[in-house]
């Protein structure tokens, strides 16, 4: 079955919603999950931390370079991700439409390439 | 039938049926094309000297299917779970008008996927729902052949990778679904009907290739209402045509259209499909926009038009669909109803200053009220934003006579 990446989307310069608003969002997260579990679409996924806590890391055979902070300084930040099976891009939109209504943010949905995952 | 490209022009419609069918086999669109390509090629080979056969259709799709199988068998790569399930049908197997009708329907509800931006379902439609040759769109469109080609590439990728079903819509999910599908074919008759007639020349008639589409909408739809209102709408429209521009190429308004030149046989069935839509009674926005055009064409004058009539239309259509455009095309028919004052009010409340009709409307009216120096900064203002030569032409004339 393919396999899809959902990313919880935000801009870059979003402050967190209030502790009320956050734990109503939160527990309608769950709800999504445990929705993807029980259905057995469930792949991976989690919450991620701030980008600030980003370290970039690029080598060559015999060279590395470390960064702090991002590849990309984007407007739109990923702020958690699940990869789900889906039978195809409708399902999938479909779980994207909950997941989005739980997170209140954008979810962008992107096919993994065929055959890249095991 | 000189080459291959004669040949897809005279069977466009078998284009798009037999690679809706090859399709459902292939469960790839490129792989599909090139078999229903290879299938053509050989058609224009044995033809002329066998004779074209009893259902060309049918002919192509078992071709094509065939070639598919061939091609598939000689490179081994193409090993996924669709070519086996390709190899494990006996090549032979009848081809059923009924299951080719479905498969054209599911291939038009996979171009028009939400997924895909309106550009690439229009490029995707016109070349596997309608059959166009790639350069033809791309001429049609004014865009690059290697652009046009370039999103019609993308998109089929996208379809691939993304796993876009190649499945007609839930019910309930239809009516959702069916809007980008119509929405399509829309503008592509829009793309066409506003296309001024002098760069026209060598390209295909996007109107008319819009309403072979809507028609096989109908076709492939018959209890949508609104796929049939579309095409009444399309239809209605169309008959205009002939009366849209006069003998020096200028546009004339609706109210200046000589309607003796109105297509009449156009007008004719765009009312009866009207009709069918008031009798099944669930009106959608583009049955309403096509009885509010049989209602026009139903004057033989612009004087004895239903003004009254065309107002009500517009009230539901405005109550189904509350765009600013919907209530500029209302404040027209309130003018014709109440005069002009009530109606500019009404305009004045519009948020549509970049839009240009909003400034025509508005300086009709202006000058139906007597305010002639308002009226023509107006007209100024709508020419200024006026899209096409012809539209300007137009509106600089108004402003010329209002004197």
């Amino acid at each position: 079955m393919p396999l899809y990446l959902l990313s919880v989307c935000y801009p870059a310069d979003a402050v967190q919603p209030p502790p009320d608003e956050l734990t109503r969002i939160m527990a309608a997260t769950e709800q999504v999950h445990a929705a993807l579990v029980a259905e057995g679409r469930w792949v991976f996924g989690g919450g991620l931390a701030d980008v600030s806590t980003s370290t970039t890391v690029s080598a060559t055979a015999d060279d590395v370079v470390i960064t702090d902070g991002p590849f990309i300084e984007a407007k739109e930040q990923i702020g958690g991700f699940s990869v789900i099976e889906a039978a195809d891009l409708d399902e999938a939109i479909e779980w994207a439409r909950r997941t989005s209504a739980a997170t209140t943010t954008p979810i962008e949905v992107r096919p993994f390439a065929h055959g890249s995952a095991g | 039938m000189s080459d291959a490209s004669e040949v897809e022009r005279v069977f466009r419609r078998d284009y798009g049926r037999a690679v809706a069918s090859v399709n459902r086999l292939l469960g790839d669109l490129g792989l599909a094309e090139e078999a229903v390509q290879d299938a053509l090629a050989t058609a224009i080979e044995t033809w002329p000297v066998s004779g074209v056969p009893p259902s060309r259709v049918g002919w192509i799709i078992t071709t094509a299917r065939n070639r598919a199988i061939d091609r598939m068998r000689r490179e081994s790569s193409r090993h996924d779970r669709h070519v086996q399930a390709a190899l494990l049908h006996a090549p032979d197997e009848p081809v059923e008008v009924g299951a080719v009708r479905d498969d054209q329907l599911r291939l038009v509800f996979t171009c028009c996927h939400p997924a895909l931006a309106p550009a690439s379902q229009v490029a995707l439609t016109l070349r596997l729902v309608a059959g166009l040759q790639t350069p033809e769109i791309a001429r049609a469109f004014l865009v690059a052949e290697p652009t046009m080609a370039q999103r019609l590439v993308r998109a089929k990728n996208k379809i691939r990778a993304a796993h876009i079903p190649y499945r007609v819509p839930q019910d309930a999910d239809l009516p959702d679904r069916l809007q980008p599908v119509l929405a399509v074919v829309y503008l592509v008759f829009n793309e066409g009907y506003l296309a001024s007639s002098g760069d026209a020349l060598g390209r295909v008639d996007l109107a008319d290739e819009a309403i072979r589409l809507g028609r096989t909408l109908v076709d492939l739809m018959p209890d949508e209402p609104e796929a049939r209102g579309l095409l009444a709408l399309m239809l209605l429209t169309q008959a205009r045509r002939p009366a849209r521009m006069d003998a020096d190429g200028e546009l004339v308004r609706l109210p200046d259209q000589d309607r003796g030149l109105w297509d009449a046989e156009l007008v004719r069935e765009g009312q009866e499909l009207v009709r069918m839509c008031l009798r099944r009674g669930r009106p959608g926005p583009y049955q309403l926009q096509a009885a509010i055009a049989a209602v026009h064409s139903d004057a033989p004058t612009a004087r004895d038009t239903d003004w009254s009539q065309v107002l009500a239309l517009y009230d539901q259509l405005h109550a189904m669909t509350p765009t600013s455009i919907v209530a500029l095309n209302r404040c027209v028919a309130m003018a014709e109803v109440g005069g002009p004052a009530p109606a500019l009010e009404a305009l004045d409340r519009l948020d549509l200053a970049d839009y240009h009709l909003f400034h025509a409307v508005r300086a009709d009216l202006l000058a139906r009220l007597g305010r002639t120096a308002d009226a023509s900064a107006a007209y100024a203002v709508a020419a200024r934003l006026a899209p096409t030569d012809a539209e300007r032409e137009l509106l600089r004339r108004r402003q010329a006579e209002l004197g």
